[in-house]
């Protein structure tokens, strides 16, 4: 049974991988990666049910806080990008330079 | 699940398992594959609301909530604040920008799918503890131990990186002035344009009228003619008190000091001329009788201290002389 958690986490966290190789909208990049947060907060809750301590789920918890703090920055990055540039697409961020 | 327990043939932990692990992957793929943004941010709460219910049969009720509220909750609300402010409608071109990058990375995507499926496989054994003994005092309870004693430094961490988070979003999301600030280079160079163009008078505005019995902002300055000047009061002063007449303005002035003189009342350029001149040689005598023994020498500084007493016509010699000396 806890093989089965394991596996989905790693179903979720592949998926996440995926769409952030091959989207190229910054906002669903974004949420690839919080799909990718997602699935490593499984990983944790689950093997705090496997070895019976919290610790897992504290873990869970500060990787929540920091996702949190992670999804502000970046939305705010690409809101700023958006204003420049009147696009989300990360095709041709080699205008950031300079 | 390796079939050697019977007895419940199906536990309720295993049945929520199976649900929310299909509509987790749904929600998933759902958000990689989605043309437009919103479907991937709906279905990325799938993903997390199913995610929050696998958190609960996990006896994680603590992790329950936050996912519910910190996640599903904000997080997806601001990303949806966001897609609605910059991009609802963008939709991606599904052209390649590199030749088989799609199928390069679904491949390496299904290879690590394979890879980790096999090593968790291999490496997991041990049956589950449960929580059961670490939930004895509450869930809730039994982090917060954790969170304030074990992780505390963690914790206030968690702390720092929040504030530096929203100071951080306040400074990006901070938008850009319309027009440059108008210094003072610049809105001085307006007032002579004005002045030139329009014939606005360049200077600083008339100040309200200062008399003996008003001062405030709503009395207005009288021009040389004794008309109001117009300008002296702001108009939203002007607009609600009701015009001041400039005869009486000078009035209460005239009419005491032509009560001190026990003379009618005169207009008020009389009443302040006349008893100005009677009045000055009455003060200057006393400070000019023991400055001039002090200072007998220099022909100016008497002459000037001393003067007062006979007004026009001995000043007018003094100032004469000194300049018909410099000539010499």
């Amino acid at each position: 049974m806890t093989d089965l958690y394991l596996i989905l986490a790693v179903i979720l966290f592949n998926v996440g991988l995926v769409g952030f190789l091959i989207r190229r909208n910054a906002l669903i990049i974004f949420m690839s990666i919080e799909l990718m947060l997602n699935a490593s907060n499984l990983v944790l809750v689950s093997m705090s049910h496997v070895h019976g301590v919290l610790d897992g789920q504290v873990a869970a918890f500060f990787v929540m806080v920091v996702a949190a703090a992670e999804v502000v920055i970046g939305l705010s990055i690409i809101v700023t990008i958006f204003r420049a540039r009147r696009s989300t697409s990360v095709d041709n961020e080699i205008l950031l330079k300079g | 699940m390796t079939g050697a327990v019977w007895a419940p043939l199906l536990s309720g932990v295993q049945v929520t398992f199976w649900i929310c692990a299909v509509l987790a992957i749904v929600g998933a793929i759902g958000v990689i594959a989605s043309s437009k943004p919103v479907y991937s941010a709906l279905s990325l709460a799938l993903v997390m609301l199913a995610l929050a219910v696998v958190y609960a049969s996990l006896e994680a009720g603590f992790l329950f909530a936050v996912q519910i509220i910190v996640y599903t909750g904000a997080v997806l609300m601001l990303f949806l604040f966001v897609i609605m402010l910059v991009g609802v409608s963008t939709r991606e071109t599904l052209v390649d920008t590199l030749r088989g990058h799609r199928l390069a990375a679904g491949l390496a995507g299904v290879g690590l799918v394979a890879l980790l499926t096999l090593g968790v496989g291999q490496a997991i054994t041990a049956p589950a503890v449960g929580l059961e003994a670490a939930n004895a005092g509450g869930n809730v309870e039994g982090l917060a131990q954790l969170i304030f004693h074990r992780y505390v430094v963690a914790f206030e961490a968690t702390a720092a990186l929040l504030i530096t988070a929203a100071v951080a979003a306040m400074v990006l999301a901070h938008p850009k002035r319309l027009r440059p600030k108008p210094d003072q280079s610049v809105r001085l160079r307006r007032r002579v344009e004005a002045y030139v163009e329009q014939g606005v008078h360049p200077g600083a505005q008339p100040s309200s009228g200062v008399f003996a019995r008003h001062n405030s902002i709503a009395t207005p300055a009288l021009l040389p003619d004794g008309s109001v000047a117009p300008e002296s009061i702001s108009a939203t002063v002007a607009s609600r008190v009701p015009p001041a007449d400039p005869a009486q303005l000078g009035l209460p002035l005239a009419q005491t000091l032509a009560a001190i003189e026990g003379r009618p009342g005169a207009g008020p350029v009389d009443a302040e001329d006349s008893p100005s001149s009677p009045a000055s040689p009455s003060t200057p005598s006393s400070p000019a009788s023991p400055s001039s023994p002090a200072s007998p020498a220099s022909p100016a500084s008497p002459a000037s201290a001393v003067d007062p007493p006979g007004p026009a016509p001995a000043a007018s010699p003094d100032r004469s002389d000194p300049e018909g000396g410099s000539d010499d």
